[in-house]
């Protein structure tokens, strides 16, 4: 069979997957209009249990061995939160706090 | 027979799948009305004070240090008026496995389960309680599922949020995160129908009875230490186990102690809305969850919440995000100690409390979480920015959650800022009434009077008035 997608992904790999799981006919009566406009989604990550390509719909099996199917987005997901753009308002904070308990500085 | 799993069918067979996952049958505290046995429940934990500390010590949980902030209370001296400015002391509850005091509740929650043969434990939480079960649960030896509400419908999560995923997948959970929006409850359901485990619920009894050891340490540690209780003991507010816990444990040391509430004012902003959700820069310990949670604790997974901290509150206060976010930077700046923002509310409370106190009474601030990439001022400010959220200094007193977050200009303009709590203890009774659908018995009418910390004058003046 000819390729013709992405890189195949061998089972067993560690892998994220997303779904949704209520379509936004189906959210809950309580939630607020731009709620109710959007789906509610869900991602989980496992170890794939056949061979797949990014897009595919998977089964993955989760660290609990729970089966949980989804869409296949990413493998070996790693984690891009980081410490964000640096803030130069906490260097102010430093310098006030330290100016009002320890005296001005240079002496 | 397969059951059929669309949203209203799932909620319809609710109650039976808590009961199931819980293990408590609820049936047994009520009265039929308004009125349930509280205290009852709570007993029914089975676990005395000691059992709790003996279940704690023995998985590494509790018995972490006080810290006096002997800077930032110098700090909080030049703005005071004369001879006013409390010692501030902070309870570094950071120190337990997984980062914060939500260790005390999953320990004795992950232990009841094992107690009773669950194979493993599942949490609904986007906060720190997700990794001090996850936490509790490797050490147990029991599975673990988190399900975290995370990312809005662009596919953007809050940093703080994202950073606790990856905390709690480091501590070997199964991590489930959700798009914005309450019906999380249906998934999470879900998974306890499929999967049998314990719902670690943040407000079954076994929970807040673990935080209980929080408020007894500490009263035992400033007698030690100080010879006396705290004067003044401030609790960050969100769905009110930290405060209910500690109040009934300050009350078993019979502690003298003022108990506070704080939560991070999020005015205005709606919990539930997809285009709100990154808006604000506090994901736990804010007005979101205090206000509703107080003044209606049933509307929590379990039919009677054991958090109840409209009963321990002698005073509640809001602080500005911006308010916050500076004295996290001061207390890094001024003590050598970088902690997360989340559990500083309290700290910034106590910080414009101390004020109002002489120099020789004591205030403490009963915890602290752990701090890192995602989970620290920098990433949440930062977030905020990029999100269109005006970041500068000024009087946080004017600060618009969702639009903007004010530094204070100077430490003296930080101020908590009080909650009117008859107002609340009305918005209780007025619910109750109306959730139950009854004319108020005598037993009802005590119970409201526990349940608001007033009289039974007070809840028969406020049923007149409905």
């Amino acid at each position: 069979m000819m390729n013709v997608g992405g890189k195949m992904i061998k089972k067993g790999e560690w892998v994220r997957i997303h779904k949704i799981i209520l379509e936004p006919s189906e959210r809950a009566p309580q939630v607020p209009e731009d709620t109710k406009k959007v789906p509610l989604e869900m991602w989980d990550k496992g170890f794939l249990q056949a061979d797949a390509e990014i897009g595919d719909e998977v089964t993955v099996e989760t660290v609990t061995g729970r089966k949980e199917t989804g869409t296949l987005i990413e493998v070996n997901p790693s984690y891009r939160h980081d410490f964000g753009k640096f803030i130069p308002e906490l260097l102010a904070i430093d310098k006030q706090v330290r100016e009002i308990l320890f005296g001005g500085e240079g002496k | 027979m397969t059951k059929a799993n669309d949203y209203g069918s799932v909620m319809a067979r609710k109650a039976e799948i808590m009961l199931k996952s819980v293990g408590i049958d609820y049936s047994k505290f009520e009265s039929g009305s308004i009125a349930f046995d509280y205290e009852k429940m709570m007993r029914e934990t089975g676990y005395t004070l000691e059992e709790m500390q003996n279940i704690q010590y023995s998985v590494n949980v509790g018995n972490t240090p006080v810290l006096e902030l002997k800077n930032l209370t110098a700090l909080t001296r030049t703005c005071a008026p004369k001879e006013k400015g409390a010692r501030i002391f902070i309870k570094d509850e950071a120190c337990n496995p997984s980062g914060s005091f939500k260790a005390r509740r999953a320990a004795n929650a992950v232990y009841h389960a094992k107690r009773l043969g669950y194979k493993g434990v599942i949490a609904a939480t986007s906060g720190n309680y997700g990794a001090a079960v996850a936490s509790q649960a490797a050490i147990t030896g029991l599975k673990c599922i988190i399900v975290q509400e995370c990312y809005d419908s662009k596919g953007v999560g809050q940093p703080e949020i994202v950073e606790k995923a990856r905390k709690c997948e480091a501590l070997g959970a199964e991590v489930v995160q959700l798009s914005v929006g309450p019906e999380l409850f249906y998934k999470f359901l879900l998974l306890l129908e499929e999967t049998g485990y314990f719902n670690a619920s943040l407000y079954t009894p076994f929970g807040i009875a673990g935080v209980e050891t929080l408020g007894y340490e500490t009263s035992m540690q400033f007698r030690e230490k100080y010879g006396k209780d705290a004067d003044v003991v401030v609790c960050t507010n969100a769905g009110g186990g930290n405060l209910t816990g500690t109040a009934r444990g300050l009350a078993k040391a019979g502690a003298a102690s003022q108990v506070v509430g704080a939560s991070v004012n999020l005015s205005g902003l709606h919990m539930a809305s997809d285009g709100q959700f990154n808006r604000k820069s506090f994901t736990t310990g804010h007005t979101g969850f205090g206000m509703p949670f107080s003044t209606w604790p049933d509307r929590s997974d379990v039919p009677r919440s054991a958090a109840r901290p409209l009963r321990y509150m002698d005073r509640y206060v809001t602080v500005a995000q911006g308010e916050v976010f500076y004295i996290t930077e001061a207390l890094a700046s001024l003590e050598g100690l970088e902690k997360g923002p989340a559990g500083n509310t309290a700290l910034a409370a106590a910080f414009s409390i101390a004020q109002e106190m002489n120099q020789d009474q004591l205030i403490l601030v009963q915890e602290t979480e752990y701090t890192g990439a995602g989970k620290h001022i920098q990433p949440q400010l930062s977030f905020a920015r990029d999100n269109g959220i005006e970041i500068f200094f000024g009087d946080p007193g004017e600060e618009v959650p969702g639009q903007n977050i004010i530094l204070p200009s100077h430490p003296s303009l930080i101020k908590a800022r009080d909650v009117d709590l008859d107002h609340m203890r009305r918005s209780l009774i007025k619910t109750a009434v109306s959730t139950y659908q009854v004319e108020p018995r005598s037993e009802d009418i005590a119970f409201l009077a526990e349940e608001t910390n007033s009289s039974t004058e007070f809840v028969r003046e406020v049923l007149k008035s409905l």
